[in-house]
């Protein structure tokens, strides 16, 4: 993925394929969807630990730091919470 | 491990975030859907951590560990009917990630590390990543203390803030040219964060709680856009796949609560809706003389004789805690053979779909939850509604087309066209929109005024004893 044409192609095509997925979850679901694809936009987690590792100076450090924990928080609280949510729908 | 390979776990995982996504479409396969994403996301961070580049573990692991400290007790310890309060408030850890992350690829690309070329794709995406991801992280800080109640719900309309925001967002995009043309120093992008940070407050202190559906797809949108930007310069695919689902994800949604709504994403934002409570002379005139109460005994006979019975949840029943109440009267009612759904409007509550988490946390099986557009026909056949907590949603005036009428146009229940409704409210007080609701005073309206879960348990009880 090395150019910017490269990196467009993929955008526009994961673009339509969200719409495509997300259209089709019912309104009885949102609000697990919601705190599910939240725990999905953790994934900024992998740019951060990159930055994070490479240790370079104490700011970089600190803010590696800082942004490993938010992202973590992000995902573990946000997958967590949406089992706990998903849990509880059943039928009769 | 070899970039090629690294790349394939990352597609791998973005599959799995899809198939995921895919697999929240239907109750039954969520569970395992949102186990699926989870795999995914481990899969690209322990792959990740093999990235060559990593050279110290300590700073990693100890972000790991106070990031799943707080995460999981927030998780564990929040009530359901918190459940927008914690997506805002995820939301903005991860918002406030990606541009943290941002600003330090930049710091090292500029200490001199190849982390990436100094491109323009690197700084035009970093300096995209900082300034959505601050927006998104005070926005979500914002939206989670509108919903906490630890500011007021009511929209914050500072003078001139118009002019404000557009010279704040001016003010990033100048930040950005500068980063763009001179890359020699990371003070814009600092810059940058700082403003855009001012920005996300501004933006979200203006709107109401009950917008905070719109805003909080929204601001979800924006922490995967600021993801996708990460990535971009990065050069992490999988950064740009997720992120690009998630913005997609929060963009719909957000589409989908104005189309509910009726109004544009624009009045949503900007318009100040339900700052302005209606005068006292407009709501005497619509309710003088005609509201008819009731005690928790004479509705308790008007639903013995009833063979359907609606019950339609909004906001007031998720503050009262009163969901479990509910199941109480449903299982009495249909002890008795009435039948019971509920009629869920889209944007009751403070999120989508917040209803339907109370109620099923309640035990109420999930194919009595029905949409707005499937139950309204029914009202003509359905004995008594039971209006618990909600106001805008079952308010007439929404089918007037009066632009000075802030809900105007706004698809609701017609609950009026029962033959009984009964709203439990604690007072005549307006709902969000802040203008009376003349169902209130309609002929074949009672209201049963109350705290929802006590009015509701007297009610099963006076219901059991008749």
């Amino acid at each position: 993925m090395e150019s910017f044409i490269g990196a467009l192609t993929i955008f526009v095509l994961a673009l339509f394929l969200g719409f495509e997925v997300i259209g089709k979850v019912p309104p009885l679901l949102h609000t697990p969807l919601m705190s599910g694809s939240n725990a999905i936009s953790g994934i900024t987690l992998v740019g951060a630990l990159v930055t994070a590792g490479m240790q370079l100076t104490t700011l970089t450090t600190v803010l590696g730091f800082f942004s490993v924990a938010m992202a973590t928080a992000n995902v573990v609280g946000g997958f967590l919470v949406t089992h706990r949510m998903l849990g509880m729908f059943h039928r009769k | 491990m070899s970039n090629t390979l690294i790349e394939f776990f990352y597609l791998l995982a973005a599959v799995l975030f899809i198939l995921g996504l895919k697999g929240l479409g239907h109750p039954r396969t969520a569970v395992g859907g949102n186990l699926a994403a989870a795999i995914g996301m481990l899969l690209a961070i322990v792959v990740t951590l093999l990235d060559q580049r990593i050279v110290g573990f300590s700073v990693i692991i100890g972000g790991f560990a106070a990031g799943s400290i707080v995460g999981a007790i927030m998780a564990y310890r929040a009530p359901m009917t918190a459940m927008p309060q914690m997506v805002a408030v995820f939301n903005g850890f991860g918002g406030g990630a990606s541009m943290l992350a941002a600003g330090a690829a930049l710091e090292e690309v500029l200490a001199g590390d190849l982390l990436e070329p100094l491109g323009t794709q690197f700084t035009v995406s970093t300096a995209s990543a900082a300034i959505i991801g601050a927006v998104a992280f005070s926005g979500s800080l914002i939206a989670f203390a509108k919903l906490q109640g630890l500011i007021s719900e009511r929209p914050i309309l500072l003078p001139g803030r118009h002019i404000m925001n557009a010279a704040m967002l001016l003010a990033c995009l100048g930040l950005g040219g500068w980063l763009v043309m001179e890359p020699t120093s990371s003070l814009p992008v600092w810059a940058m964060g700082a403003v855009a940070t001012v920005l996300g407050i501004m933006l979200v202190i203006p709107i109401g709680g009950a917008d905070m559906p719109v805003v909080i797809c929204l601001l979800n949108a924006y922490s995967g856009a600021a993801a996708a930007g990460l990535g971009w310069s990065l050069n992490n695919s999988v950064l740009v796949i997720a992120g690009s689902l998630v913005g997609a994800s929060g963009f719909i949604l957000t589409a989908l609560m104005c189309k509910a709504m009726n109004r544009s994403l624009a009045n949503v934002i900007f318009a100040g809706v339900g700052a302005v409570a209606a005068s006292e002379a407009d709501t005497e005139d619509v309710y003088s003389g005609r509201v008819k109460s009731a005690s928790a005994e004479e509705v308790a006979m008007l639903m013995d004789g009833a063979r359907r019975v609606v019950i339609v949840p909004g906001y007031g029943l998720a503050v009262a805690h009163g969901q479990y109440a509910v199941q109480d009267l449903t299982q009495a009612l249909e002890a008795r053979g009435v039948e019971v759904e509920f009629g869920i409007h889209p944007v009751a509550g403070r999120m989508p779909g917040h209803m339907n988490v109370l109620l099923a946390e309640a035990d109420v099986p999930y194919e009595k939850l029905k949409e707005m557009d499937e139950i309204n026909p029914t009202f003509k056949q359905t004995d008594v509604v039971l209006v618990v907590g909600a106001n805008d949603v079952v308010n007439p005036l929404a089918r007037k087309s009066d632009p000075s009428i802030p809900i105007a146009g706004m698809p609701i229940l017609d609950v009026d066209q029962a033959r009984t409704v009964v709203i439990i409210k604690r007072s005549l007080s307006p709902g969000f929109a802040g203008i009376p609701n003349p169902l209130f005073a309609a002929e074949n309206s009672l209201m049963l005024y109350g705290d929802a879960k006590k009015v509701i348990t007297d009610l099963v009880a006076a219901f059991k004893e008749s």
